[in-house]
């Protein structure tokens, strides 16, 4: 299973670097949240899957899944949430400013 | 006391801009002047020790723990070149006094001026190399600030400049050697390291270490092919071209390869390289002094092939040659002292320093041209015992007939002695051509002053210098034995016979070479009309000075168009970098240390549900892709945040399916809210190449990601922690969910900053919306 999730997370790093490297700002956005989801999965599948319970103590159970990379994801998640939801406010903010959406049209003055 | 002596300056320095202020109807000049009558007055009291032998040796720890401690050492070396400091610098500042006007600012001047004299006494007296270093590069920035004195002309920044990159890139090439030198004889002394020399010419890096303090030694003293500063140099004030370019900061780069030839000298290469390229800077100086037309220029130039001459008999190394050598230090700072305030007097009298301009005026000036006549005709080494150049030309010219040693030695001397002549005669053509063009002939009436003698005051320095040069060469003994001799000692730890014969007999070869030099040397002048052509052929394109502009422009072009080519600006090319370098250390990282590997001991069961979600994930992660509408794009992504919550069902994480789902909910509504104001996504006209580049590095991306997955997973390295957080959590905790009791209670920290980033967050959104910058600049 760990191998298959690895090589969804690596898909999933594919398309995000794929969106990345392209012109319009809200694929960037689209492939930076592609990205986070990727590294969530393979957090998780670090932390080997499917060994036992789900991490709430209960009588009779000795076996749990491990927490710790749980709590990193969940943090990482509010995180990510966070800086997407900026990102996506920015690009707005910059489309409105600058008329277009293309990161070829918006660099600096220099480089015209 | 010996350390007050060399603050001395540095503390004058301090109080100069107070007095400046203060008086004002006093030229500043007269203040300074006592700091180094004082300081002349005070090494003169050194003779008697130096001459018995006694060494003074003073200590102020600086720095101990790393062996860096002021440390001045006086011996007949640095003695000689501290009087010759403050001599040459209290005329120097008499001469300043007349000739600056006090409508120049004069507080700089002399703040620069009395920094660099402390800087130079710093530099011959230091025995600690880094000390020495430390003064080394005080000289070339006071330098600096003189040169560009007159920093409202282009041409003075720009000869400021070019001695400061040049200098400095000796200077550093230099401080690599001396740390190579105390690393390699475990002292920073340089008492110590000559004690030590063994150590450093038997080493490895040997050479290595001699080419490294050689380079600080030839920039500082303008040798081939580091002296083209020097002419730039003479935007200067006069007083500056005399004090620094001719009689002192040139003489430092002589010191340093005087003072470590008891570590270098008698190896082949110490040999090579200073009497060949003193030799090449000797003739190519005198070459180029000819075709100048500005005194300045002619003097700068003249200044390089002496420094050229005298390092080439420091190459030598016999004991005729160092004599030679200290012999024509001390001529030389007379009589080219003299000359450059001649110069100045005539450019200070007249409007103009162009030879072309000048001529026939002796009968205006006399004194002047009297004193230029001695000054001239000692440069060419006139041979008339009342020029001091004469005499050590003459020795010059016996020692580079000297015994040969080594096979390398004997194989290239033969030619020095015609190189010698060589340059001689075109010493001899400019010194000539100095005098007669500048005060006999016809006079011109371009001139923009009435010509008339310069005011007592002005002439007093080059009186006494010039006395210096006849009494110098008169009773050459009195300075051979008081001066020269401890000099010789310390240079070559031998005592020498200081006795500096003026006849050498009739049956001499030295006295031919002066004569040929007569001779050919008239004989040129007279032609020179007719063979000034070459100098279009030879210098041409050639000149030093061309080199290092175009080198500087190169350098600068070609950094430019180094930085523009990879710095586009585009986004796109900076990922392609950093994904592109990442990937390919992350692929040789784990190639070389063969850190991958697999196993399929710990996997986990596969389960058909997951691994559909798992499908279905891939395709609508590449179905964001290829969508072309913004709406489609969003929702698709939407897929892939709910897949990964449905994972996170199955993985046991009840908290984290939650957060997902909700985030990914809210997520989707935001870019459905930014939606109606974002442009519809396009179709993108990328050219195919830039496709085909995109796709590689993505899927490489993708492919060690997978690849680092597996191998982190087959190998096992030790227990995690988990355990801790499983049976503490309700214990210590007090919480069934550990990983809520992970979040809030062994691990608060994460949980409050991953607040502050979310307030942060919101904050920025607010304010992104809220504040738009009016038409004014400023906020609404």
């Amino acid at each position: 299973m760990e191998i298959i999730m690895s090589v969804l997370a690596g898909l999933l790093f594919t398309a995000g670097v794929y969106m990345m490297l392209q012109k319009q700002i809200l694929k960037i956005v689209i492939g930076t949240a592609l990205l986070s989801h990727g590294a969530h999965l393979f957090i998780i599948t670090m932390g080997k899957l499917n060994r036992g319970n789900p991490p709430i103590l209960t009588e009779d159970v000795t076996k749990y899944a491990d927490p710790l990379p749980q709590a990193l994801i969940l943090t990482s998640i509010v995180i990510s949430f966070g800086v997407t939801s900026f990102l996506l406010v920015l690009a707005y903010r910059a489309y409105q400013t600058n008329g277009t959406d293309n990161m070829e049209k918006l660099r600096g003055n220099e480089h015209e | 006391m010996l350390h007050a002596a060399v603050l001395l300056p540095f503390l004058a320095a301090f109080f100069i801009p107070f007095i400046y202020r203060g008086v004002k109807q006093v030229h500043l000049g007269w203040f300074v002047l006592a700091v180094p009558i004082l300081l002349f007055g005070y090494f003169l009291t050194f003779i008697k020790n130096v001459l018995q032998g006694v060494h003074t040796l003073k200590t102020f720890e600086w720095i101990p723990s790393l062996g860096v401690n002021v440390t001045l050492y006086i011996d007949g070396l640095g003695l000689f070149f501290a009087l010759l400091i403050t001599g040459i610098g209290s005329l120097v500042v008499l001469y300043s006094i007349y000739y600056l006007n006090k409508a120049e600012k004069l507080g700089h001047f002399y703040v620069y001026l009395l920094l660099f004299m402390g800087a130079m006494l710093g530099v011959v007296l230091s025995d600690n190399l880094f000390v020495l270093y430390t003064f080394w590069e005080l000289t070339s920035i006071s330098s600096f600030l003189l040169i560009g004195y007159w920093y409202q002309r282009e041409k003075s920044t720009a000869g400021a400049l070019k001695s400061m990159v040049i200098t400095v890139f000796g200077g550093l090439a230099m401080l690599g050697g001396f740390l190579l030198m105390s690393d390699l004889t475990g002292t920073t002394s340089i008492r110590g390291i000559i004690e030590n020399a063994d150590l450093i010419v038997e080493s490895p890096l040997f050479s290595f270490i001699l080419i490294l303090v050689l380079l600080g030694a030839f920039t500082k003293s303008a040798q081939f092919p580091f002296h083209t500063w020097l002419p730039d140099a003479m935007e200067a004030p006069t007083p500056v071209s005399a004090f620094l370019h001719s009689a002192t900061m040139v003489k430092a780069g002589i010191y340093l390869v005087a003072r470590l030839s008891l570590v270098f000298a008698g190896t082949d290469l110490f040999f090579l390289i200073v009497s060949g390229f003193g030799l090449l800077t000797l003739c190519w100086g005198s070459y180029m002094a000819v075709r100048k037309t500005d005194l300045k220029a002619i003097l700068a130039y003249s200044t390089i092939s002496q420094l050229g001459m005298i390092m080439a008999m420091l190459g030598f190394g016999t004991k005729a040659a160092i004599l030679a050598a200290v012999f024509h230090i001390l001529n030389h700072a007379t009589f080219k002292g003299s000359l450059f305030m001649v110069a100045g007097i005539v450019d200070h009298e007249t409007g103009t320093r162009d030879i072309r301009r000048l001529g026939g005026l002796f009968t205006f000036m006399p004194i002047t041209a009297t004193l230029a006549f001695f000054g001239a005709f000692s440069m060419a080494g006139f041979p008339l015992p009342i020029f001091n150049g004469f005499l050590s030309k003459e020795m010059f010219f016996e020692a580079s007939l000297f015994k040969h040693s080594s096979p390398i030695v004997e194989s290239v001397a033969p030619f020095f002695p015609y190189l010698a002549v060589g340059g001689s005669i075109f010493t001899f053509i400019y010194s000539v051509m100095l005098f007669f063009r500048t005060f006999t002939g016809k006079q011109r009436d371009t001139l923009e002053k009435q010509p008339h003698e310069a005011p007592i005051g002005m002439l007093i320095s080059p009186m006494i210098l010039v006395a210096l040069v006849v009494i110098i060469a008169i009773v050459p003994d009195v300075f051979g034995k008081s001066l020269l001799a401890p000099m010789v000692d310390s240079i070559t730890g031998k005592a020498v016979d200081p006795h500096i014969k003026f006849w050498h007999g009739i049956n001499n070869t030295a006295l031919y070479m002066s004569l040929a030099v007569l001779v050919f040397g008239t004989i040129l002048y007279l032609t020179r009309t007719k063979w000034e052509k070459v100098y279009d052929i030879l210098p041409g394109k050639m000149s030093a000075a061309k080199v290092f502009d175009a080198f500087m422009n190169g350098l600068e072009t070609g950094s430019k168009k180094v930085t523009n080519r990879y710095m586009t600006g585009s986004l796109r090319h900076y990922l392609v970098y950093i994904l592109t370098f990442s990937v390919v250390l992350l692929a040789v990282s784990m190639s070389v240390t063969g850190g991958f590997n697999l196993s399929t001991d710990d996997l986990a069961p596969i389960a058909v549900p997951e691994v559909m979600i798992a499908v279905v994930m891939a395709v609508a992660a590449f179905g964001t892709i290829f969508m072309n509408n913004r709406i489609a794009a969003i929702l698709v992504l939407g897929i892939v945040g709910y897949g990964l919550s449905l994972l996170f069902v199955f993985f046991r994480a009840p908290d984290l399916a939650l957060t997902q789902l909700i985030v990914e909910t809210v997520t989707v509504a935001l870019f459905l809210l930014c939606f109606y104001h974002l442009p519809d996504l396009n179709k993108e006209k990328t050219p195919s190449r830039t496709k085909v580049v995109n796709w590689v590095i993505s899927i490489s991306v993708g492919v060690i990601v997978t690849l680092i997955g597996i191998a982190s997973h087959s190998t096992k390295m030790f227990e995690p922690i988990s355990e801790y957080f499983i049976k503490n959590s309700y214990k210590l905790g007090g919480g069934d969910n550990i990983v809520n009791v992970i979040l809030v209670d062994f691990r608060g920290l994460d949980t409050l900053l991953e607040i502050l980033v979310l307030g942060l967050a919101a904050i920025g959104i607010f304010t992104m919306i809220k504040l738009r910058p009016n038409k004014k600049g400023g906020n609404e």
